[in-house]
């Protein structure tokens, strides 16, 4: 029983999910269950803080500096994409209390990912969060975009989870345990099936980071999906998702690194390239935003492939930038907003600085921060990651990556070139949702001044760091 | 010495100039006039405290001075500032040249002049910073920072093809930069640290030069630049407006050249002997080849830019010498093409005001109706092609005289170039400048406004200064190059 008492957190969330389903049976005011849930989720927030660390269940579930970090950061996009959901629910027709129940709950099913320590608790953790999205990309029942990709991430979704319990059924046959450290104790480092049952896992879990080949539904699903949760899929998902590859990986099979380092290697490179690419041809800014992230996963996910202190370091860096980015660039994506209509095309931007000065600044330093232009926020992430990877005498990859960094910058540059350089069209009345300002005010001086003083932000990730090294 | 940290003031404070223009509304020709003044007057400060840097600087120190020392990122990685003999010049010509490129925008940006000015006061932070940094990470976020305001200045305020220039010009820079990047990383994981004070005394191994020596050359190549991959400047320069080819101009080609004599010769010093042939050829191919390219230019700004090749070619001879006299030949020859290639543009910006072309073949004859404007252009052209007596001869002497000490036939080549450098010169100047005046158009021409008389007088008088009188100058970057030659000697050895 005083398992639960460490749970503290996870509990207090779910109890106040199913309060708040209940509320809204009688209640009709949106906006109160939404602030009641962004409240419900601060207080969360400080619980994870001062949550004692221990392992509870047998060793299947723990909380220790790294699942505090990740938590932590998945909660804070929570918070965002709640901010972002009630400045548009009316005009995007997502105007369901259900929303904010349903992003506490994947929010829970995320919590369970990073701090699981066993197959089971991992993937239970996964499906809550998983069933969770797949409501919330067809959220909107009269949009065909929105139901396709509701359906899309569905099938898809299913899919891999399929292949991951696959795995995981590989994994436990061959080494007779589900805990991850019994696993590192158990297998037989010549197995076959254990390496099938790794394969498996990792790819399943790199279709929940969208990371090439894996990463087909991304831009369908960020494109059709409610721009809120468009970047509730930005934020947090994947910051879950890497979290509990990385537990999974170093726990059970951080002895035998050499064999799955290989495909982290592979999917790194062929993300961060693939996106290069794709990117440049887009015309609408959400499906650029979904090459944009698959490309910075690829990115983080050298942090991954190095398997160091700095690697792990630099991946937690790379992942607090990269939330404090998308947040910025959602929350413009969201006041991109004429005649009471959202739009969505990147030349429908042109000329946006005409009207709108001051913010366009911070659009076009965001874009640069994106492309890795010093002295921005989005540098330091690539900084770093880079110094791991030649500390790890992974040269290749880091100029396979700086080499993806100057192409991706096109297209970021594209952008500006449309908001700056080009013969402005109509006003758009952006800009004037208190709560949208709120976000993207807060998180573009954290891109431009990150500079000044970055040492908290290093201190945090090396403080996750000390769980594994 | 004072404890005022006068270099973190003279990069911050346009920053803080920026703060103050962001709360200025740019709604009428009053408040438009106030966002200006403000630009000047900060830039001016910024000026005045450089001066004051420049007089209260020890000049018998061949030693950093003015040192500041943070805490940053972590060991190893602080935020360092310091000026030598050989950065505080630089940082006084920037400092001279923004407040003068304001001035020269006054009334040639019709639009947005809020953002413009933004944009060059962002720049001058960055530009200082890159001079003063002496952290390798510090400088390489001043380095590749200076883009982002470079980037908007062509592009929103630029000619007809701004777009294709300015990108160029952004993704030549970056994709050079970025091996330097992966270069500091390799230098930081290698020894601990960035700290330039602290390299400047670490010996290398041979094949760890000659790699990173090739990333940073990779970047400050393309920066400077250097032939072949010298096409973006030519572009660049076309679509920027006045000041930002001034700029340009002026002072970011130099932070590649200061860069080649801080770390490349500084850190790796074998292989920077190693590769002096290789850079020799390349900086001579680029003196000829450039000056023939700008015989041949219809375009003013075009041919400027392409002869701002050619003179980066002799700076790139002067460092590499590895002598005192070729490196304070470098040094003086990149101050007084920051003075000189800036009036030049600036001169091309003053018809271009009145005619909206740079064909060479519209204008002719127009000495007839602006004299004062004709003379000053006559000082410059006289000084891009290095007369005695202008700032321009001193650089190339010394630079002529270090190669000649090492090898003849460069010298015999690189001389050519000066040739070539008078002959396109002065037939620029022929065309536009002598003649009768024919052309209709050009009967309604104005002689220069007080304005731009003031834009002129400073930088008139320093290029004559430097060149009949170039002791001071010299004194302030000796002890310093003395130092550094003396450094390489002793890590060949």
């Amino acid at each position: 029983m005083e398992n639960f008492l460490y749970l503290l957190p996870e509990v207090f969330l779910f109890v106040v999910a199913t309060i708040l389903l209940i509320l809204g049976l009688f209640i009709k005011n949106i906006r109160l269950i939404n602030n009641l849930a962004i409240i419900s989720l601060l207080i969360g927030l400080i619980l994870i803080i001062n949550q004692p660390y221990q392992s509870i269940f047998d060793n299947s579930y723990v909380i220790d500096e790294f699942s505090t970090v990740f938590k932590s950061m998945i909660l804070i996009g929570s918070i965002a994409s709640l901010m972002m959901f009630i400045s548009s629910k009316e005009d995007l027709h997502i105007d369901f209390y259900e929303f904010p129940i349903l992003i506490i709950f994947a929010t829970l099913g995320m919590m369970v990912m990073v701090s699981s320590n066993d197959l089971l608790s991992m993937f239970i953790g996964l499906e809550l969060q998983s069933l969770s999205l797949y409501v919330l990309a067809a959220l909107n029942r009269n949009s065909l975009l929105s139901s396709e990709a509701g359906i899309k991430y569905f099938i898809l979704g299913a899919l891999s989870s399929g292949l991951l319990l696959f795995g995981i059924s590989y994994i436990y046959g061959f080494s007779g345990n589900t805990n991850f450290n019994l696993i590192a104790v158990n297998y037989d480092t010549e197995s076959l099936g254990l390496l099938l049952g790794i394969v498996f896992v990792s790819a399943g879990l790199a279709f929940k980071i969208s990371a090439v080949p894996f990463h087909m539904w991304t831009p369908d699903v960020y494109q059709g999906a409610p721009t809120p949760i468009t970047g509730f899929f930005a934020l947090a998902p994947k910051v879950a998702a890497m979290g509990l590859l990385v537990r999974f990986l170093l726990n059970s099979f951080g002895e035998i690194y050499l064999d799955w380092q290989q495909i982290i290697f592979f999917i790194s490179i062929a993300s961060m390239a693939f996106a290069a690419f794709a990117a440049i041809a887009q015309k609408n800014i959400k499906r650029l935003m979904a090459y944009s992230s698959i490309g910075h996963i690829g990115f983080a996910l050298i942090g991954v492939a190095c398997v160091s202190s700095e690697g792990l370091r630099s991946l937690v860096i790379y992942l607090m930038i990269y939330l404090i980015m998308n947040i910025a660039a959602f929350s413009f994506i969201l006041s991109l907003k004429r005649n009471d209509a959202y739009f969505e095309n990147i030349s429908d931007m042109s000329g946006m600085y005409k009207n709108h000065p001051f913010s366009t600044i911070l659009i076009a330093l965001m874009m640069f921060s994106l492309a890795g232009i010093p002295p921005l926020a989005g540098f330091f992430g690539k900084f770093y990651i880079f110094v791991a990877a030649i500390e790890s005498n992974m040269t290749f990859l880091a100029v396979i990556g700086i080499i993806a960094s100057v192409i991706s910058a096109f297209y970021y540059l594209r952008i500006v070139k449309i908001i700056y350089f080009d013969e402005p069209k109509d006003e758009f009345d952006g800009f004037s949702i208190r709560s949208l300002n709120i976000l993207f005010y807060t998180s573009s001086f954290l891109i431009i001044a990150f500079f000044i003083y970055p040492a908290p932000v290093i201190s945090v990730a090396e403080y996750a760091v000390r769980s594994f090294f | 010495m004072s404890q005022i940290p006068l270099l973190s003031i003279l990069i911050f404070l346009p920053i803080i100039g920026i703060l103050f223009m962001l709360l200025i509304r740019n709604n009428s020709d009053q408040s438009s006039n106030n966002l200006k003044l403000t630009a000047l007057w900060i830039s001016f400060i910024n000026f005045i405290i450089s001066l004051y840097l420049l007089f209260s600087f020890n000049q018998n120190d061949p030693d950093f001075q003015f040192v500041e020392q943070y805490f940053w990122i972590e060991n190893g990685i602080t935020y360092h500032l310091g000026v030598d003999g050989i950065s505080v010049l630089f940082v006084v010509l920037t400092t001279m040249l923004v407040p003068l490129c304001i001035l020269a925008s006054y009334e040639n940006i019709k639009f947005s002049i809020k953002e413009y000015l933004i944009s060059f006061l962002a720049l001058e932070t960055f530009m200082i910073g890159v001079f003063c940094s002496l952290d390798l990470v510090l400088f390489y976020l001043f380095f590749e920072g200076g883009l982002i305001p470079m980037f908007l200045i062509i592009g929103i305020w630029g000619g007809e093809r701004r777009v294709y220039s300015t990108f160029k010009f952004f993704l030549y820079t970056l994709a050079g930069s970025v091996f330097m990047l992966l270069a500091i990383i390799y230098i930081f994981i290698q020894t601990g640290t960035t700290d330039v004070e602290t390299l400047l005394n670490y010996n290398f191994t041979r094949n760890e030069q000659i790699i990173l020596w090739l990333a940073f050359f990779a970047s400050f190549m393309v920066k400077i630049p250097m032939w072949p991959f010298h096409t973006w400047l030519p572009d660049a320069h076309v679509e920027a407006p006045t000041a930002g080819s001034v700029i340009l101009a002026g002072v970011l080609l130099k932070m590649a050249g200061y860069g080649f004599i801080r770390f490349s010769i500084g850190f790796f010093p074998e292989a920077s002997e190693l590769f002096a042939p290789f850079i020799f050829a390349l900086s001579v191919i680029a003196i000829i080849v450039t000056s023939l390219i700008a015989l041949v230019q219809e375009d003013m700004k075009k041919l400027i830019a392409y002869s701002s090749v050619a003179h980066m070619g002799f700076v790139t001879l002067g460092i590499f010498t590895f002598t005192v006299q070729g490196i304070e030949g470098g040094i003086i020859q990149m101050i007084s093409h920051g003075i000189v290639s800036a009036a030049l543009f600036l001169c091309v910006g003053v018809v271009y005001d009145r005619l909206h072309t740079r064909d060479i073949s519209r204008y002719g004859g127009l000495v007839n109706k602006m004299p004062i404007y004709a003379f000053s252009f006559m000082i410059f052209i006289l000084a891009s092609l290095g007369l005695p007596g202008t700032s321009g001869f001193v650089g190339e002497f010394l630079v002529l005289l270090s190669i000649f000490s090492i090898n003849t036939y460069f010298a015999v080549f690189a001389t050519t170039g000066v040739v070539l450098a008078a002959t396109y010169s002065l037939w620029l100047y022929r065309r536009i400048i002598f003649g009768a005046l024919i052309k209709d158009e050009l009967s309604e021409m104005v002689d220069l406004t007080r304005r731009e008389i003031l834009i002129f007088a400073p930088l008139l008088i320093l290029t004559i200064l430097i060149g009949i009188f170039p002791k001071p100058v010299i004194d302030i970057i000796e002890p310093s190059t003395k130092k550094i030659v003396s450094q390489i000697e002793n890590k060949l050895k």
